[in-house]
């Protein structure tokens, strides 16, 4: 097949019509993956409150903006019938080790940590990274951070109660930064 | 063409990152992991073996001063569609090889190959050299990841064969260990098609 | 304050080379002298600030607001493109010695995912647009140093006595490991 001459008109059709067919094709692939996308997306949130709050029927959902911090909250209240199940709340830190980190920190209507899962994290594989682990995790279980004085979680080193991950100091840190936030916002959520 | 040739050069004599050095910055980045590697030379090789085929049935129909804005268009479009694709499908997949699906568009192979040899031959030899690059490139990044994964985190495609607990050598998954594994991964390739 | 954590993080903590792994392929190919390094270093610093801009804007004020957040990919690429073409137009007025040395490095900013990489990054890291330029000369910056340092390296480990087989890009690899290595001493700075 000969080339075609790279003159002015015959460029500019080529490269139109090269576009014009991969904007078609993209809406096309766009529409039919952004229920699924926006889905999964979904699906990873409502799995993490299930994973901290097993059992309840409806959530209603508040956002609220943390005294400290970047971004805003999002608050989970789950109900089963008109009873309080208890409150998920989606979280972060900006003191990670490699950054932000978010998690989803359940508590019970009485006030104390169910329990907590980490939605996304970019913590050195080894170290930041066992803060996935139950190993650390289940020492937040049943804490009622209301009873603590100052009521703020602290690694022992800052002369709190958490022990920190061996040689992760600073992304165990950064957990307790987050899961403060929840405590806090959440209560200022229940003030209003 | 032998395509018997074509198909196989991609593995061994001309391995598109162990050999041509094309690619190098997703193969240092995904490698963490023998899955991340396998996710990310999959999705390359569709790219691949898709703007193969598309921009040799274009090539005549193309000005060769556009050529490449040409090529651009038609690549970045597949990796758009394996982004969404993926992120539909493989959310966890997705997330762990973050910004590097769409960085699959300025992957030196992809759009090497369009211009050496889609831009150049008919649409058959084009197809199967997308495919022989890609999967010779996929084995590559499998082979990394997966030595990076047993030295570095004691599992394989994430079948942990040392304590639950237990580390391996940790800078392995790290950037160094990136850089250094697949130094020697070369310098190894590069003894074996000696001798080859 | 903020600025400064951001060009800190960029430059060493999270070196776009040897932390975040973009931008090898002309790390690896220009390397091999100081002066054609800081050559580089330069057009990659305007390229990829330019980049950084166009792209931002374009994503604010067209991309988001018609819904078109998945033509990204594609538009990005294509205003790259067009602007390392400029970028080629304007070396060979300006300095041809310059732009001989490049070669084919030049057009190949093109593909150079850092480029890319930063013009994404900026987006997914919410940054507004002074935060952005500055992140990306930042990084620029941050590639420019580890390009020195590195060229700086192989011109002495040109003359060292390297086993047979890692001569070259082997070694050239294991060497980044180690500076990388180095790098990571800087993690926890901010």
């Amino acid at each position: 097949m000969a080339k075609k001459e790279s003159t002015f008109k015959n460029m500019t059709i080529a490269l139109f019509v090269i576009t014009a067919v991969a904007g078609l094709a993209l809406s096309a692939v766009y529409s039919v993956t952004k229920e699924p996308i926006a889905a999964s997306q979904k699906a990873k949130i409502n799995n993490a409150i299930k994973m901290v709050i097993p059992e309840f029927e409806t959530i209603l959902d508040t956002v609220l903006m943390p005294d400290e911090g970047k971004d805003s909250i999002r608050i989970h209240r789950l109900l089963k019938g008109s009873e309080n199940s208890g409150m998920a709340v989606q979280t972060y830190t900006d003191n990670g080790f490699s950054g932000r980190f978010t998690l989803m920190v359940g508590f019970m209507p009485d006030g104390s940590i169910s329990n907590i899962e980490v939605l996304e994290h970019k913590e050195t594989p080894g170290l930041g990274t066992k803060m996935v682990l139950p190993a650390f995790k289940d020492q937040f279980k049943g804490i009622k951070i209301a009873e603590i004085p100052g009521e703020k979680l602290k690694v022992k080193k800052d002369g709190g109660t958490v022990d920190a991950i061996t040689a992760a100091t600073i992304s165990s840190r950064a957990f307790c930064d987050a899961v403060n936030r929840a405590y806090a916002t959440n209560k200022k959520g229940e003030k209003q | 063409m032998n395509q018997v040739n074509n198909f196989t050069k991609g593995f061994f004599r001309e391995n598109p990152i162990l050999v041509l050095l094309l690619g190098t910055c997703p193969t240092l980045a995904v490698t963490s992991s023998a899955i991340n590697g396998l996710g990310m030379g999959l999705a390359t090789t569709f790219v691949l073996f898709m703007s193969n085929v598309f921009i040799s049935m274009i090539k005549g129909f193309v000005p060769d001063k556009v050529r490449i804005p040409a090529f651009v268009v038609v690549i970045a479009s597949f990796v758009t569609v394996v982004d969404l694709l993926m992120q539909a499908y493989t959310p966890a997949l997705s997330k762990q090889l973050g910004i590097f699906i769409p960085l699959i568009v300025v992957n030196c192979i992809v759009l090497g190959r369009a211009e050496a040899f889609a831009a150049k031959n008919n649409i058959l030899s084009s197809a199967i050299d997308g495919l022989g690059m890609g999967l010779g490139f996929a084995m590559a990044l499998v082979i990394l990841g997966g030595i990076r994964e047993m030295l570095g985190a004691g599992s394989l495609f994430g079948y942990k064969f040392i304590a639950e607990s237990a580390d391996g050598i940790l800078v392995f998954i790290l950037a160094p260990g990136a850089f250094i594994t697949l130094g020697f991964l070369i310098a190894i390739l590069r003894k074996l098609n000696k001798t080859s | 304050m903020e600025y400064i954590i951001i060009v800190i993080s960029a430059v060493f903590v999270n070196n776009i080379v040897l932390a975040q792994f973009l931008g090898i392929c002309p790390f690896l190919g220009v390397s091999n002298k100081t002066e054609t390094a800081f050559g580089m270093g330069a057009s990659v610093l305007f390229v990829m600030t330019l980049a950084t801009i166009v792209t931002y804007l374009v994503q604010v004020f067209v991309l988001v607001p018609l819904n078109l957040a998945f033509l990204q990919t594609i538009s990005f690429i294509l205003i790259i493109a067009a602007l390392v073409q400029m970028l080629e137009i304007i070396l060979k007025k300006v300095s041809p010695t310059l732009y001989q040395a490049l070669g084919i490095y030049l057009p190949l900013i093109t593909t150079n995912c850092a480029v890319m990489g930063v013009a994404i990054l900026v987006i997914k890291k919410d940054f507004n647009l002074t935060e952005s330029v500055v992140f990306a000369v930042a990084n620029a910056i941050g590639f420019a140093l580890a390009l020195v340092i590195f060229s700086g390296i192989r011109e002495q480990l040109a003359l060292a006595d390297v086993p047979k087989g890692m001569k070259g890009i082997p070694i050239a690899l294991v060497t980044a490991g180690i500076l990388a290595l180095a790098f990571m001493g800087f993690a926890g700075l901010v």
